[in-house]
């Protein structure tokens, strides 16, 4: 691609405009946090006095560990079983002539479209039925559910697109089906698996809908579903809620800024192999 | 949940090998792959789909026999045919949720994925590669964080001291500043732009990588031709990134269609039912009116109404790829 040098001014100064206008809320939140706890801060200053105070409070009175703590056991709860079955089932559909694959296929890409919000009432009466509600089980549950067609769609599209020869060198030495997934397949599958698994770590952290409907415990929820307890509790102090909230995403944040490279290209080709 | 499966899989096949020893070798690998691919695979598919059956597919049929009926999720349910169906297209409130989530996917689509065009383009051009690809991370962190906290941190950048009016006063525009999220013209239209926010980084680097794939000396052949920006952009840019964009288009638009998170952090669905969407009074007609039926007939209508928007827009890419 040819550039002029006009057109590389003025894309270097459209860029930096859609940067600045990214980083806008959260400097703004960050500017929010740091100003007196009690009193209505304004937009975007520097606080002659910052308040770092402010999210040691937000980290207590948000029982921030706990948040965290119930988060991550939703997540224990449903990205290895998510994984797994995904796995198995992309392996049934990609690499193996599965009869009538292609339904079951179709079947899955179906769930792809339904909003959770159209779901959500049924969840809640079943939840009830099976005695989950307001545990951990009410949320695990159905997601690993609801996530299942993307997790099936994308791992199929990893095997499909892995070369036959090599289950055909596995067969013609004897191997088993088993010992072929195993020892071949699981091995090459490790950079889409380990993508899904990131994805499917900021979608379960990040989940709001269920948790709120399904939890009515806030300090079970994941941590985004505790955000409405964040403006419960700091209805009058924008600054405490801000600080909170910043707290709440610096985890996926970090974890994305670690995986970036992996987990932009994985998106990408995700969504662009089918 | 997965160990029957892999048991299966795991214990020793008396078929399979011994076959191929007798047929020519082709064929009989064919039959021994089809052979060993149905039984295992099948049993390969349970764990998935005992999770995807149990906790989507039961529920929607769940969700469809509910809607039938007037419920209070307690006592006796009431059949009532189609009832609650046409309440969802005659009630003047549910209606505006519909128009609002229409309204929205102005935001969440047209906005992100032009932007995303125009910024992934610039990108491309880019000499220094650092530049290109902080500013790839950085658009892309809005998709990082929870859409309710998107909502939060938009709640406070639209308060009267917060930072849109601000920056509105350094411009000398402070004749318009107000609060935005509770003026009933301008309420939608902000929450609609927190989408185009949250959306605009994943436009912005799958178009990038969609650009990636056109072939160099397309542009070099135009610019020889004397094209200029636009003319490059109509001709090669936009037929190559046509796959690109029919993804990011459904992936927005059920965004739109779907939207809770953010409203519900952010209005509540206020001022008055100036933002009110469809995920939001499902959730309230189910939980707070407790109208189970009502809520349910909603939420088939919700996934219709996705699935009528969405599907043509597959037809569209496959069609063009043909």
């Amino acid at each position: 691609m040819i550039a002029s040098r006009t057109e590389r001014v003025l894309g270097y100064l459209l860029l930096s405009v859609a940067v600045i206008v990214t980083m806008l809320p959260l400097v703004s939140m960050f500017s929010a946090a740091l100003q007196p706890a009690d009193r209505n801060p304004t937009g975007l200053t520097w606080p002659t006095d910052p308040q770092w105070g402010n999210f040691a409070t937000a980290f207590e009175t948000g029982h921030v560990w706990q948040l965290m703590g119930s988060s991550m056991l939703i997540v224990l709860g449903v990205v290895p079983a998510s994984l797994i079955a995904a796995t198995l089932a992309g392996f049934a559909l990609g690499s193996l002539q599965v009869r009538f694959g292609r339904g079951v296929l179709v079947f899955f890409i179906l769930g792809l479209t339904i909003p959770f919000e159209a779901l959500i009432i049924p969840l809640y009466y079943q939840a009830q039925s099976l005695g989950t509600v307001n545990t951990p089980w009410a949320v695990i549950f159905p997601l690993i559910g609801l996530y299942m067609p993307f997790g099936v769609f994308w791992m199929r599209a990893h095997f499909i697109n892995v070369p036959r020869e090599l289950s055909e060198a596995a067969r013609v030495d004897g191997a088993s089906l088993w010992r072929e997934f195993r020892s071949i397949q699981l091995p090459l599958a490790m950079p889409a698996l380990s993508a899904l698994a990131i994805l499917l770590f900021i979608w379960t952290w990040n989940q709001f809908l269920l948790p709120v409907v399904l939890i009515a415990d806030p300090l079970q929820r994941t941590v985004a579903g505790a955000l409405t307890f964040f403006q419960g509790q700091y209805s009058l102090s924008i600054p405490l809620l801000n600080a909170g909230a910043l707290i709440i995403i610096t985890p996926a944040v970090v974890l994305f800024l670690i995986f970036q490279r992996q987990f932009i290209r994985a998106l990408v080709q995700g969504a662009v192999k089918g | 949940m997965t160990d029957p499966a892999v048991a299966a899989v795991a214990a020793p096949r008396p078929d399979g090998t011994a076959a191929a020893t007798t047929a020519p070798p082709r064929r009989a690998a064919a039959k021994a792959a089809a052979r060993r691919g149905t039984l295992a695979g099948w049993l390969l598919l349970v764990p998935a789909l005992a999770a995807y059956v149990s906790f989507v597919v039961w529920p929607l049929i769940q969700g469809v026999q509910y809607s039938f009926y007037d419920w209070n999720g307690i006592g006796v349910a009431r059949w009532v045919g189609v009832d609650n169906y046409l309440t969802v297209f005659t009630d003047p409130d549910l209606l505006g949720a519909i128009r609002n989530a229409f309204v929205l996917i102005a935001f969440f689509t047209i906005i992100p994925v032009g932007a995303g065009l125009v910024l992934a383009t610039l990108i491309r051009g880019l000499r220094s590669k650092a530049f290109a690809a902080s500013a790839q991370t950085v658009l892309f962190l809005p998709q990082i964080i929870p859409l309710a906290a998107a909502g939060i941190a938009w709640s406070w950048m639209y308060a009267q001291t917060g930072a849109v009016n601000q920056i509105l006063g350094w411009l000398g525009l402070g004749w318009i500043t107000r609060p935005w999220l509770a003026d009933y013209g301008t309420a939608l239209p902000a929450v609609g732009l927190i989408g185009s926010w949250v959306l605009t980084g994943l436009c912005t680097v799958l178009l990038l990588t969609g650009l990636g794939k056109i072939d160099v000396s397309l542009y070099e052949a135009v610019r020889l031709d004397g094209a200029g920006w636009w003319r490059e952009f109509f001709t090669i840019t936009l037929p190559g990134l046509r796959q690109e964009i029919a993804v990011l288009v459904t992936v927005t638009v059920i965004a739109a269609l779907s939207s809770f998170d953010i409203i519900y952090t952010s209005t509540q669905g206020g001022p008055g039912r100036a933002t009110l969407v469809p995920g939001l009074s499902i959730f309230r007609i189910g939980f707070t009116q407790s109208d189970v039926g009502l809520a349910s007939a909603f939420g088939i209508v919700l996934m219709v109404l996705v699935l009528v928007v969405v599907l043509p827009i597959q037809r569209l890419s496959r069609a063009s790829d043909s």
